[in-house]
């Protein structure tokens, strides 16, 4: 056991590993972004929309969760080429990611709304609100309140998850290392260095959201 | 010899047993003596092909196009017509011995075959077989669809490129493309390839016998080789000290490309023309 660590040929490939950690950063927020509003929607029709409505997303929601993310992947940058659909592997990145998160975060928003105890929504329009208002500035905000950590914790397993876009050739963080490890062969070194990347990200991105969350939602949680 | 040993053992009276056991003992020592001493005027490979009317040649049989499994369960490829094209210049049976890339070159040590096909010149290899003159051409190439027009390293300029990485394919072309050229690389060859079928990618690079079976079985995209990148051309491997094999197996090869039989071959298994430069 004994092992001479030699990050020195490592300095050369800076260049690449910005450019991951760039990659992998603006994935995880684009798909962030777009996983919350329209888990927030498919939340909100899941619990009011029509019948139709609410078979459709559950049916969507049970396919993503029910199949592992690297298939959803290759799906859509492999399989999609042959219905004539042809994305490059960045968009086919982001659409997959914000596909898985906004099924998972529908199913959280939804617990969240499920939550919040029906008097309030009876309070609300007993106070002439609409239902659209109520369900905006009632019920909503005390159920993402009560889900945030919930969906933080989602966000976080989709970066690290992000990991396996390296394998339809995005130049992310993991590409990166593989492709360190590639030329100068110091594959511990490589990969331990990224682990720290993600590692230190993970932990600063958490922070960052929990000092969001406490004043987005200060005071409404129960 | 064991067999006979032990029955003539147990047929004799139990005085005798020792005595004969040590008679066969001898007798079995002698005999390894007189074959090690025979070994270095022992007649060689050609003379021992010619004797029997057979030559064992090692093919791969899970290398398409070179050697594979054909449908009726019989070896078929390029080397499989190779060796029979060898069998006919030395006029005896052909053989086939399956070998694998880790054990051929002891099955070519220990005569178990008189020669291996599809064995690329190394240094190392070099210390320790004779190469025949060059059968097979073998090559990392660029390849991509017939209608985009790639003729050299520049006009990759601006394309995608699939490659598996880390492989001797990923820095052959990351040596020779432009800037410009996006060069995707994959996990394995199969995500390369892959992503040149589905169109991710404009052109891929990969060796020419995973090339020809890719335009084997995909026509309706013609894939097309559109030039190639660093070459390994096939050999005979044959043991060293066989001259005179060696001499006959090259003069097979300089007939076959001068009839034009081994283009033959190299248009029905690899389907390209045989290099001329081989």
């Amino acid at each position: 056991m004994s092992y001479t660590f030699d990050f020195s040929d490592l300095g050369v490939y800076t260049e690449v590993l910005v450019h991951g950690l760039v990659v992998t950063l603006g994935l995880t927020a684009a798909s962030t972004a777009a996983g919350a509003v329209l888990g927030i929607v498919g939340a909100a029709l899941a619990s009011a929309g029509p019948r139709w409505v609410r078979g459709l997303i559950a049916t969507y929601v049970e396919l993503i969760r029910n199949t592992p993310f690297i298939v959803q992947l290759f799906f859509v940058f492999f399989g999609l080429p042959s219905l004539g659909v042809r994305l490059d592997e960045m968009q086919a990145a982001l659409l997959a990611m914000t596909v898985n998160l906004t099924a998972y975060a529908i199913e959280i928003v939804r617990a969240g709304i499920d939550s919040v105890s029906r008097g309030q929504s009876q309070a609300a329009s007993a106070l002439g609100l609409t239902r659209t208002q109520a369900f905006l500035h009632v019920v909503l905000p005390q159920a993402l309140a009560t889900v945030f950590p919930a969906l933080l914790s989602q966000v976080l397993i989709v970066m690290l998850g992000s990991a396996v876009v390296s394998q339809i050739s995005v130049p992310d963080l993991t590409y990166a290392a593989n492709f360190i490890q590639s030329r100068n062969f110091r594959s511990f070194e490589s990969y331990i260095m990224i682990t720290a990347i993600y590692l230190i990200l993970a932990i600063i991105l958490r922070r960052l959201m929990n000092v969001c969350g406490r004043s987005l939602f200060s005071g409404r949680r129960r | 010899m064991k067999t006979l040993k032990n029955l003539s053992a147990q047929q004799q009276p139990r005085g005798f047993r020792l005595g004969k056991a040590w008679a066969g003992l001898t007798t079995t020592l002698a005999v390894l003596g007189l074959l090690t001493a025979a070994q270095p005027s022992h007649a060689d490979a050609l003379d021992t092909i010619a004797k029997t009317g057979v030559v064992k040649i090692g093919v791969f049989e899970d290398y398409p196009p070179f050697g594979s499994m054909g449908t009726d369960m019989k070896p078929v490829g390029y080397d499989i017509d190779m060796a029979k094209l060898i069998g006919q210049a030395l006029n005896a049976k052909v053989e086939l011995v399956q070998v694998t890339g880790d054990n051929r070159m002891a099955y070519l040590a220990d005569h178990k075959t008189d020669m291996l096909l599809s064995v690329g010149e190394t240094p190392e290899r070099d210390k320790v077989i004779d190469f025949s003159a060059p059968y097979a051409p073998y090559y990392l190439a660029v390849f991509g669809p017939r209608a985009l027009p790639v003729k050299n390293e520049a006009d990759l300029s601006g394309k995608t490129i699939a490659v598996a990485r880390g492989t001797l394919e990923d820095l052959s072309v990351s040596k020779i493309a432009p800037a410009s050229a996006v060069i995707k690389r994959f996990d394995d060859p199969n995500g390369a390839i892959s992503a040149f079928l589905s169109g991710q990618a404009q052109l891929m690079v990969v060796g020419n016998d995973v090339g020809a079976t890719i335009m084997a079985r995909h026509p309706a995209i013609e894939p097309e080789q559109k030039f190639s990148l660093f070459s390994s051309p096939d050999h005979v491997g044959l043991n060293k000290n066989e001259a005179r094999l060696k001499q006959k197996v090259d003069e097979a090869i300089a007939q076959a490309k001068k009839d034009g039989s081994l283009n033959k071959i190299s248009q029905k298994w690899l389907l390209v023309p045989l290099p001329a430069t081989l």
